[in-house]
């Protein structure tokens, strides 16, 4: 029984598309596609993770070959510790997503079943792949079968125009962004023709096309993962696709950019360039207070999740800059807490953003609503959901003792350390990006109490809203699955520093986690004792006692009953669940403060309207102000291009005389 | 053994004087508003009121408005053990350092909120908005001011900072300056206090945490009220800690109590006189103007960071 990991993991790629193809032969068999295909799947998934822990726990560097595709043009594939790392993520983030998904996925979903089951077992096998792959064609392809097949999954429902929109605009950007990847590999390759990653490992690059490889990079990664300005797609592709296709792209295929990030500027790329750090850091930091403040007005759930994810990109890019930053002065310690702060983040927003992701799902289900303003009080009627959502909230919002805080804790650790940069200026920026992260932080905050306090909280704004129940085995299953190991990722960060070490070994040559350990795998000290500690556990127990001991002491010392009754609300006579807050006003003190950074379209009754109507639009700044203009030259441009196309034979043949006279024209005077 | 009496002291010490300093606060200012008082030890009396009265509680209230007030008690209770009050050998403190804190202060502040808002009355939701305006704003400015504390004493774990700061040669840190200056912002804003809140009103338009705790009565009211002042505590305590702490006791021998304790019980009455005065001498702001308060105390701390990098002390 000793198969090498590489060889397990190809093998789950292709249980992953024969499952899908399977689904192709049951078409319309919806209970067969639904009960035994998606939880084979699900399975597969789960083998993944258990190799991948393997080959991170064993840390050797496997590669294979593949004769597919092109002939002399063999897939070169290899399995080190960073991939693994990320197959790690896929594997437990699809397990939960696949189960949810198999009791999920139903009738009216506009697209057959079968078709989805080969969409999405396809996707799940092209991110398997991109991981995996060695050069830059065998990523190429897989990184475009990923963004086709999670195109299709976005307009799964392709008759509302709407969703065919939104699913254009992400092909369109994804496109842009693979343009820029490809213009990457071939800076890369340094005209030696060879496009294995191994040969890219050996150039050595002059500093100029190092960074212009670095910054296309930035460009092709950064339209994946979605960073200011390329951020549009997000909020539109997100409420578009069934909720476990947006979980799948939020939770996992957005660290897929991030991967290929890390892999290019840390492991292909050998020159440290300080401005490098900068610019990703502020690139990520611009990132995150953009995508909270725009969470925080967000009406429409999804919406609101998509922003929230844009907000953690940008403190992965973040932790990534700083990371870069520290390598560049060969401070490969502080660069390796930094990146694990990223690496933990990376694992820990894919469970909770999942988790997040699917609970939307269950209530656009049970209640038909996507809309904050016509949702709440469904913690009386979903339990099951609400509280499971809640850990994902808890845990969004960067709270002890949740896998949030732990990321957090460790990039606010990292910051604290840059007063030792060489460099006076840089020294001046730390501040005011530590304080940013901190702004963040509570913003989070700020937009998680609203998304679970309005749809959860409170009395429900529709009548309808009281049928609601909740979903089936699988769904509850997939949930508690990703909310038990976001408990268990917050209570014992130790464990999962310890597979971060062997990647961080990898990139920057340095591990963390026999010193995080150094005092019991219960206490995180990422550099000594002294200078900082964490114990999750421990808080969860002082709280916990505290709590059970306050309980216990006001039961035994006094009697006093519990009575129920109406609400008392300041004593006024009557009262409707129109009164709460709604999701409007719930973001109106963001609005006013943040005002700068938003397009209002705001219409107000007047006190002499008979039929007062209120609303407010929030949209985004830069619609106006980069991407319509572009679309506008573009069309123009066509347009003027238009001219030449006349739709008549004759016309054409023209062209055709004129192209070959100019020719005839030209090739003496070239041979000449 | 020290270890777990001086963590036992540090626990018990809160729950027992943390209504007094609130007692405290209020009678001096009754003083300065000429009227005689209710004594420091009213709130004790209010507490023993409402923990013998019947909770009413809304029937649409689900578990977690129940859970919440007990949540919030261990919270805060927490909150006091890992700030070093009387000595910095507090075993429990290497659990949770600075950030910990402001993250345990901040899951206090989401779940008051959630609470409020889970009867659904326009009061609650409107009180969980304002609470989480006044957090947001308030939770990155602490940040900053642990944060150039921390700069100085090279470690984010408190116990560490204070040793720092209390046993190295007298000296003043500009970075403190800026720091303290935006702490005492924070702290107005975070209790409550005017001239971002009113403690002793009723009037809709003006409150945030009387809105928050409205459908609370009986033992959880007093629970919720309890709490209150233990934040308050722990804040001025957390203050004590940064800016004032000569005198804390590095071991938890009775010797060095005799010392701390007496020198904690001077400082606490101090910020319980100046807390005071700054109230009766402030007016409620508008809601509106409270971001610009609390944006002046989250700069006020990123130029303290700002001037240790310059200054390099």
């Amino acid at each position: 029984m000793n198969i090498p990991a590489i060889d397990l993991v190809l093998w789950v790629i292709s249980a992953w598309m024969t499952v899908g193809l399977l689904g192709i032969v049951a078409l319309h068999k919806f209970a067969l596609v639904s009960r035994i295909f998606f939880p084979i799947g699900a399975l597969a998934g789960l083998v993944l993770a258990i190799v991948a822990i393997r080959a991170l726990g064993s840390g050797k560097v496997e590669t294979k070959r593949l004769a597919l595709g092109l002939p002399q043009l063999p897939f070169h594939l290899r399995l080190d510790a960073l991939s693994a790392f990320f197959l790690l993520v896929i594997g437990l983030a699809s397990f939960g997503i696949s189960l949810f998904a198999a009791g999920y996925f139903r009738a009216g979903e506009g697209t057959a079943p079968g078709l989805l089951c080969l969409e999405f077992h396809f996707f799940l096998a092209s991110m398997a792949l991109v991981l995996i792959a060695d050069d830059a064609y065998a990523f190429m392809v897989a990184w475009e079968s990923m963004a086709l097949a999670s195109y299709f999954l976005v307009t799964a429902n392709h008759r509302i125009p709407k969703i065919r929109a939104a699913g254009f605009l992400y092909l369109l950007i994804a496109h842009i962004g693979a343009i820029a990847i490809l213009l990457c590999f071939g800076v890369l390759q340094a005209n030696t023709g060879d496009y294995t990653f191994a040969n890219m490992r050996a150039q050595n690059l002059s500093t100029f096309w190092a960074s212009a490889a670095f910054l296309l990079a930035v460009v092709g990664f950064g339209a994946k993962a979605g960073v200011l300005p390329l951020h549009v797609w997000l909020p539109e592709a997100h409420p578009a696709a069934p909720s476990p296709v947006s979980a799948l792209m939020s939770g996992v295929m957005l660290k897929m950019a991030i991967y290929g990030l890390l892999r290019v500027t840390f492991d292909l790329l050998h020159l440290h360039i300080w401005w490098w750090g900068v610019i990703v850091l502020v690139i990520g930091l611009s990132t995150a207070i953009f995508g909270v403040i725009f969470a925080s007005v967000q009406v429409e759930m999804k919406r609101l999740l998509a922003y929230s994810s844009i907000e953690n990109i940008g403190l992965l890019f973040a932790a990534m800059g700083l990371a870069l930053l520290f390598r560049s002065y060969g401070m490969n310690a502080f660069a390796a807490l930094a990146l694990t702060a990223c690496l933990f983040h990376v694992l820990g927003h894919a469970l909770f953003k999942s988790l997040l992701f699917l609970t939307t799902g269950s209530v656009l289900h049970a209640t038909g609503e996507r809309n904050l303003g016509r949702l709440g009080g469904l913690i009386r009627y979903m339990p099951w959901v609400a509280w499971l959502a809640f850990i994902g909230v808890l845990a969004s919002s960067g709270l002890p003792p949740f896998s949030g805080f732990v990321s957090e804790w460790l990039l606010l650790q990292s910051f604290l350390f840059t007063p030792g940069l060489p460099q006076p200026f840089l020294n001046m920026l730390i501040p005011i990006a530590t304080a940013s992260i901190a702004l963040t932080a509570a913003l989070a905050g700020y937009a998680m109490v609203k998304f679970f306090g309005v749809i959860f909280l409170g009395q429900p704004r529709e009548e309808k809203l009281s049928q609601a129940h909740d979903p089936g085995y699988f769904e509850k299953i997939g949930m508690a699955w990703l909310a038990l190991l976001t408990i268990g990722l917050g209570l014992a960060p130790n464990v999962l520093l310890h597979l971060i070490d062997p990647v961080t070994k990898g990139l920057v040559g340095v591990g963390l986690s026999h010193r995080a350990s150094a005092n019991g795998w219960w206490l995180l000290t990422p550099t000594s004792m002294v200078r900082a500690s964490y114990g999750p556990l421990y808080f969860l127990i002082g709280v916990a006692s505290t709590c059970a001991i306050a309980f216990v002491l006001v039961r035994l010392l006094y009697h006093a009953r519990l009575r129920r009754s109406a609400p008392w609300g300041g004593g006024h006579p009557w009262r409707n669940s129109r009164m709460q807050d709604t999701a409007e006003g719930y973001g109106q003190p963001i609005r006013q403060i943040f005002e700068p950074f938003f397009h209002l379209d705001r219409h107000l009754p007047k006190p002499e309207d008979t039929a007062p109507e209120y609303h407010v639009v929030v949209s985004d700044k830069f619609w106006e102000g980069v991407f319509m203009p572009i679309a506008r030259a573009t069309e123009y441009v066509s347009a003027k291009v238009g001219k030449l196309q006349q739709g008549r034979i004759a016309i054409y043949l023209l062209y055709s005389f004129v192209t070959l006279l100019v020719i005839l024209l030209l090739v003496p005077m070239a041979t000449r | 053994m020290t270890k777990v009496f001086s963590q036992f002291i540090s626990i018990v010490t809160p729950i027992l004087l943390a209504p007094m300093l609130l007692g405290w606060v209020n009678q001096v200012r009754a003083w300065l508003a000429n009227r005689s008082g209710a004594g420091i030890f009213q709130p004790y009396r209010m507490l023993h009121k409402l923990f013998n009265k019947d909770s009413v509680m809304a029937s649409t209230a689900s578990p977690l408005f129940r859970f919440v007030p007990y949540l919030m008690f261990g919270c805060m209770l927490l909150a006091n053990a890992i700030i070093p009050t009387l000595s910095t050998d507090l075993p429990l403190a290497s659990a949770a350092d600075a950030i910990a804190l402001v993250g345990l202060f901040a899951l206090a502040r989401i779940f008051i909120s959630l609470a409020a808002m889970d009867i659904g009355t326009a009061f609650g939701t409107m009180g969980a908005r304002r609470e989480m305006l006044v957090g947001f704003l308030a939770e990155p400015a602490l940040l900053t001011v642990l944060f150039s504390a921390s700069l100085i004493g090279q470690s984010t774990s408190l116990t560490t900072i204070v040793e720092a700061v209390a046993h190295k040669h007298f000296a003043i840190y500009p970075s403190l300056v800026f720091a303290g200056m935006a702490f005492i912002l924070v702290f107005l804003a975070e209790n409550s206090r005017v001239p971002v809140d009113n403690p002793a009103t009723h009037l809709e338009l003006t409150m945030i945490h009387e809105a928050l705790i409205l459908e609370y009565s009986g033992r959880h009211l007093a629970l919720m009220e309890w709490t209150a002042s233990l934040k308050l505590f722990a804040y001025s305590t957390l203050g004590i800690a940064l800016f004032l702490p000569w005198g804390i006791a590095q071991k938890a021998t009775p010797s060095s109590l005799l010392v701390a304790l007496p020198s904690l019980a001077l400082k606490l009455t101090l910020i319980g006189v100046v807390l005071a005065v700054v109230e009766t001498f402030s007016a409620k702001l508008r809601i509106f103007r409270v971001p610009e308060f609390l944006a002046t105390a989250f700069l006020l701390g990123v130029i303290g960071m700002l001037t240790h990098i310059l200054l390099g002390t």
